[in-house]
């Protein structure tokens, strides 16, 4: 089916996550869809299978204006999207999740459903058991389900939404030789993916997209180097933060491992000195969050050791590491930093150590005054945390940050917030190391990641890389990491007039990173 | 404030059309509104000894909505608090079959309600482990122990505490009047149990505005995973809460028996649990109402136990006027909120 959206916009508050964005599709081509954090590829797919409805521009389905409104829609005329993390049901058999959303008459014809089910597995070499939980299927697997379940809807255009995150190379292959088939029967796939070497090795036609527009649409296979010059656009901004390191050792990590449902991420060894900043760069969901939560001891790594100044801090429980001086502030600041419903002085309460039974309010409160001076938060100390703005809510959580704060671990620092707030925070953040404390912080800003960090790691894929001085660090090879090229540099597909060089054919390993 | 103003015009539109449904029940099953509020009112406050059921009635509404108020801020619902008064009034019942005949009466009554207190806290920590260790929903883990609770009073009853010769479904046997609280003259009212429930209820109002213990209940209740983030012990929080309730829960059993059955009965809670948990919905966080709605309440009961002689009304209007009442006023905040709520969630 050829899909073809045109002049697509959509508004999320002050973000306009699209811009006119057009895309089309023809059928029997895989479509590759690239872009960098927000830069607007899931919300044109999520409008595309009726997950958000758009605010302006039109669909054209084989040349026919439709409306999609609804997830049930887009099936019905044909459109299924296969998500990040898959959309089934855990505690379901296979079967079962096969099954879920078929229509038909009120009782199911089980053994017609299993042939169904066998065939069209056979057809794309997927080996499910059809009787075994969801719940204990890899992500590989549950995607090649969630494609036998789509396709068995009637599916004729699909789309990956970053698929090759957390699968087995094994799976990555049948995955894309099942994504070939369905391009040569006609149907047609989108990919989303920030991988440069999945999309130049699977897809037709590629669509750049950037700050919610389309900056570039090409064939495949085409330049790595044109590539990240079109996902990122310009060159970075240069590091503007003065020295703050000391010789001491903050933080040591050895053999410890990050593990969450999707994730299997090993550190050898890692080291970071008093007083440094480490940015922690690539997509989100790629394993940054982790790390920083293990440096924090909300999550313990089953293997390995952790030290904190010179503390072993490996398997403490959570208090321990707030007493030894470590700071956790998340991204998501009213579901994990703050408390909706309670004030900025009931927080400073909370976080202010109990001298009795009874709270001293009035000590409380000129607490509370002190730190929105200090921390120049607008709001008063009976403002409820919920009701503040987002970069006052970031100052707030600055302020409940423990003291003396030896390491502090940072999500996302000036995510939503206005110039003023951002360069405020960073200023504050600097003069915490200027004293001491080592960060490491998220960022899906790349700027900010080069402005304010020491040393870069960057994460992408399951694969996590050694630090690199940031000040060594160009767009190419930041961009060409995070696109999951770690020891190869770029070689330039242009240079060999476009014909399938292989991805994997002589890496060049750098001599030193 | 404007936000204030349009939640309180929803709450007062709320109580207007809950009143005028209960104004419509009423017609419909053929009574007279006017004359089922003035008998209601003559069958509460008419003579010195339906005031004193009022504030009987009362005294275990304020109790148990003071343990429901620790719950329901740390974010629980403690739908075992039936169970909790029932086996409060069991472990009441220990120390005065074990010491009657031996200790003073007094030491006997203060035992028996230390008992109370202790088995209503134990019988909540069961919930609360259930909740917290065994991933068992509190809602559920609540009211399989109630008729665990029930199930164990009928037991005791009819097994190994029954009377002499007959074992019957009014209770065990009276005890000894000596062990009876002592009353405001020849009615049923007791200083003492009103007294208890006023000291926790002003307990429980200074826990909750003034000290670290409720301030971190509260946030517990909000927010459990950024309140385990600013380093609050959660478990050790909500197994407090529940605690606690349990522990008002099984005063409020162990004066039910002192005070008002003078022995164990199969249905010692009267579903006074149940009509504690309407209150602390209908007051939300706010301690200060819990007197005069526990009063409003525990008046209806009483007032409407005469409907049937008078009106040849059933007595449970007063449950469907309760009930109808709380309903309404949370479809009002519902609708309040509903109001202040985003369409589109940003990702």
């Amino acid at each position: 089916m050829r899909v073809e959206l045109q002049d697509i916009s959509k508004r999320f508050g002050t973000v306009q996550a699209n811009d006119r964005v057009s895309l089309t599709v023809e059928a029997g081509s895989i479509h590759g869809l690239l872009g960098e954090n927000g830069a607007g590829k899931s919300t044109l797919v999520k409008i595309l299978s009726g997950f958000i409805t758009r605010d302006s521009g039109r669909l054209l389905l084989d040349g026919r204006a439709t409306e999609i409104r609804t997830p049930a829609d887009a099936m019905r005329v044909g459109i299924g999207m296969l998500h990040q993390d898959p959309l089934d049901f855990p505690p379901l058999s296979v079967l079962e999740n096969f099954m879920v959303g078929k229509s038909g008459s009120l009782l199911m014809d089980r053994s017609q459903v299993i042939r169904q089910f066998r065939e069209l597995a056979k057809q794309f070499n997927f080996d499910l058991n059809i009787y075994a939980k969801v719940g204990n299927l890899t992500v590989g697997e549950r995607q090649q389900l969630e494609i036998l379940r789509l396709l068995s809807l009637g599916v004729n255009t699909l789309i990956l939404d970053e698929p090759t995150t957390g699968i087995s190379a094994a799976q990555k292959e049948a995955l894309f030789a099942a994504a070939r088939k369905l391009a040569d029967q006609g149907k047609s796939v989108i990919f989303v993916s920030h991988k440069l070497e999945d999309v130049n090795q699977l897809c037709d036609r590629l669509t750049v997209m950037r700050q919610g527009e389309v900056v570039g649409n090409l064939p495949v296979p085409c330049s790595e180097s044109e590539l990240i010059n079109l996902i990122f656009g310009h060159e970075l901004a240069p590091p503007v933060k003065p020295p703050t390191q000391r010789n001491t050792i903050a933080l040591e990590l050895e053999k410890v491992t990050l593990v969450s449902d999707r994730l299997n991420i090993s550190i050898d060894r890692l080291t970071v000195n008093q007083g440094e900043v480490i940015g922690l760069a690539g997509l989100e969901g790629s394993g940054q969050q982790l790390l920083l939560q293990l440096c924090a001891g909300l999550l313990q790594s089953p293997t390995g050791r952790i030290r904190v100044n010179g503390q072993n801090m490996t398997q403490q429980p959570y208090l321990a590491y707030l007493n030894a001086g470590i700071g956790y502030s998340p991204a998501d600041r009213l579901r994990e930093g703050l408390i909706p419903g309670l004030t900025i002085q009931e927080h400073v309460a909370l976080r202010t150590p109990a001298k009795s039974w009874l709270i001293d309010w009035k000590e409380i409160l000129d607490k509370t005054q002190r730190s929105i001076a200090l921390f120049n938060i607008r709001g008063k100390p009976s403002s409820k945390v919920e009701r503040l703005s987002g970069g006052n809510q970031q100052r707030t959580q600055l302020s409940l940050l423990p003291v003396p704060l030896n390491l502090l671990l940072m999500e996302q620092p000036t995510r939503g917030l206005d110039i003023e707030s951002t360069l405020w925070v960073w200023q504050q953040l600097i003069a915490r190391c200027e004293g001491g404390t080592t960060i490491l912080f998220t960022s899906s800003d790349l700027d900010e990641i080069m402005q304010y960090s020491d040393r870069v790691i960057v994460f992408s894929g399951g694969q996590v890389s050694q630090p690199i001085d940031a000040a060594q660090l160009t767009v190419d090879r930041l961009g060409q990491m995070i696109g999951g090229r770690f020891d190869a540099p770029i070689d330039n597909f242009a240079d060999s007039n476009g014909h399938t060089a292989s991805p994997n054919g002589e890496p060049i390993h750098l001599s030193k990173m | 404030m404007p936000k204030l103003s349009q939640s309180s015009v929803y709450q007062t539109g709320a109580i207007v059309l809950s009143l005028l449904f209960i104004a419509v029940v009423i017609l419909l099953v053929g009574g007279s509104p006017i004359e089922v509020l003035t008998n209601m009112f003559s069958g509460a406050f008419g003579t010195p000894d339906q005031v004193a059921r009022v504030v009987m009635t009362l005294v275990p509404l304020v109790l148990c909505t003071c343990g429901l108020l620790f719950t329901f801020t740390a974010g629980l619902y403690n739908l075992g608090i039936e169970g909790q008064i029932s086996f409060g009034a069991i472990a009441s019942m220990i120390p005065i079959r074990l010491f009657q005949d031996v200790l003073p009466p007094p030491v006997v009554i203060g035992l028996a309600i230390l008992a109370g207190i202790l088995g209503g806290a134990l019988w909540g920590l069961l919930a609360g482990m259930l909740n917290v260790y065994g991933r068992i929903n509190e809602i559920f883990a609540g009211l399989g122990l109630n008729f665990v609770a029930d199930g164990l009073a009928i037991y005791l009853i009819f097994g190994p505490w029954k009377r002499e010769g007959v074992a019957s479904m009014s209770g065990t046997e009276q005890f000894s009047e000596a062990l009876w609280l002592p009353t405001f003259g020849s009615t049923q009212a007791s200083p003492i149990a009103l007294i208890l429930a006023l000291l926790v209820l002003a307990a429980t109002i200074v826990v909750m505005r003034g000290t670290y213990f409720g301030l971190k209940l509260k946030a517990v209740g909000q927010n459990l995973r950024a309140s385990s983030v600013l380093g609050i012990p959660s478990i050790r929080q909500l197994l407090s809460a529940f605690a606690i309730c349990g522990a008002c829960a099984g005063l409020a059993g162990a004066l039910q028996v002192l005070a008002v059955f003078h022995r164990l009965i199969p249905t010692v809670s009267s579903n006074l649990g149940y009509l504690s948990l309407l209150i602390a919905m209908l007051i939300g966080s706010n301690a200060w109402l819990i007197l005069p709605i526990g009063f409003f309440f525990s008046a209806l009961n009483i007032g409407s136990l005469q409907l049937p002689l008078a009106l040849d009304l059933e007595s449970s209007l007063s449950g469907v006027i309760q009930g109808t009442i709380v309903l309404f006023a949370l479809l009002g905040r519902g609708f309040s909120q509903r109001k202040h709520l985003p369409t589109q969630p940003t990702t």
